[in-house]
Formats: structure tokens, sequence, C-alpha cells
């Protein structure tokens, strides 16, 4: 597997994740994603970027573009913040501690190809998912 | 039949102005003594569970002010994404386009009445 491009935005205001949405759609693009595939990695981002925020207090988001064998989007979100006590439990629909409505993490979940997380208490947290481009 | 609101929302909206939407909305519906109020998505390339709830709270709050609350245009890859993610846009009125939608307001609208003067017979 072959990395095309890398690059990392700050998630630090709400404006970031408009600005995330709009990178991730044109690197989706750019990749001959479909519109639907498209559409499901721009929202995940779009949960993830918040989440990063709201519950991370800030931090960055990496994109990398993948080739070979198979194309993809693979997108990382990491903060420094407080972490997750329990992963099993803020994956579950519905769970929260913020105001939303819980689905963020597990529904950036479902959207993605390849999920991944990784939290420490105390430290932070890093969440990467791959979207892989639908084989024609 | 009373006043209807059209809203089109056409800007990638960032969470604060999602909810100054949804308050000057609400505050519109009252001042205006609206009955129905109609929210074109069509530009939004993407609904994500915050608009969701955006959209399910405009709707909840339209109802209790007793107006009817329908959202139309959405795109078909933003509706697969939307219940991949786990929103099934439960209590949100929806058609498919404008004039769809503006039907779905005046029966919607008229049909409360009906019901409400037949409970008073």
């Amino acid at each position: 597997m072959a990395l095309l491009s890398s690059e990392t935005l700050p998630i630090r205001a709400e404006i970031d994740v408009v600005t995330a949405r709009r990178r991730v759609r044109d690197l989706a693009a750019h990749l001959g994603f479909s519109l639907v595939d498209q559409t499901k990695v721009v929202t995940a981002a779009s949960e993830l970027a918040r989440n990063t925020i709201i519950h991370g207090g800030g931090g960055l988001m990496v994109a990398e573009t993948l080739n070979g064998p198979r194309t993809g989007l693979r997108l990382t979100f990491e903060d420094n913040g407080p972490g997750i006590p329990d992963i099993e439990l803020a994956l579950r629909d519905g769970f929260t501690t913020g105001s939303g409505l819980g689905l963020g993490l597990g529904g950036a979940k479902r959207l993605a190809s390849e999920f991944q997380i990784a939290s420490r208490v105390g430290q932070g947290t890093k969440v990467t998912i791959t979207r892989w481009k639908w084989r024609e | 039949m009373g006043r209807f609101l059209l809203v089109t929302i056409q800007v990638d909206m960032h969470d604060r102005l999602a909810l100054a939407l949804q308050d000057d909305l609400t505050q519109m519906i009252s001042d205006t003594e609206a009955r129905g109020v109609l929210i074109d998505i069509s530009s939004l390339e993407i609904v994500d569970s915050f608009i969701g709830r955006m959209l399910g709270n405009i709707a909840a709050m339209s109802r209790v002010l007793d107006a009817e609350t329908v959202v139309v245009g959405m795109q078909p890859a933003v509706a697969i994404t939307l219940v991949e993610l786990g929103m099934s846009l439960a209590g949100v009125r929806t058609a498919l386009n404008v004039d769809a939608g503006m039907e779905l307001l005046k029966s919607a609208v008229n049909g409360n009445k009906q019901g409400y003067g037949a409970s008073l017979q």
C-alpha cells in the first residue's frame, strides 16, 4: 500500500469542522469515490471532528490518500483531551457525555470501512477511519 | 389555511449557525403565527447527527407552537448516509420536493383543523 498524499489540518474551532468536511470531500472526489461514498466519509469526518473539539478540547486531523492494491482515504483525529475511560460504552448508540445524540463515534464506525480507536485517560484519544473506494 | 414559512438552507452550516437557525425559526413561528414550516435542504451535501438533531428540534418546537414542519429535497446520498449513521429522523415529516412538501403541509394543517372541529361536536 502506497501513501499518495498526507496533510494535517487543525481541528480547534467549529469552523475547522466545516473546513475539514470540505477538504475530505475534495480528496474523496479526487480519488474517484462515488457520491454516496463521498457523503459517507465526509459525514464520518464531521462527527469525528466535532468529537475532537467537544470531547477532546481540540486537536488535529491527518488526511492520507492511499493507493494500490486498493484506493482509499484514511483520516486520523487526534486530541490531547481527557481520554475515554470505557471505549465500548462510548461506541454504543445513544451514549453521550455531551449534548449530542451519542451517534458520533458509533455512526462514524458504521460509515467507515475500517475503524481504530486508542485512548488513554488523561492523555488523549486517537481515532482512525479508512474508507476504501468501491471496486467497480 | 394560515401562513407558511419557507426556509432554504444553502450553506454548509457550522454548529452554532445551525443552533441560531433553530432559535430564529422558532421565534419566527411565534411572531408570524405560522401554521407550517417548509425546510428545503436540497443544497445540503451532508446531514450529520448535529444537523439531524436540529431538524428534529425544529419539528418538535414547531409542533408545540401549533405548526407543522416538513423537510424537503434531501439528496439520496444524504438519506443513505443518514440511516447508516443511525438517524431515522423520527418525528420529522419529509417530502421529495417543495411542491410535494407544500401539499403535505396544506393537508396536515387542514387535517388538524377538521380533527379539532370534529372533537368539539
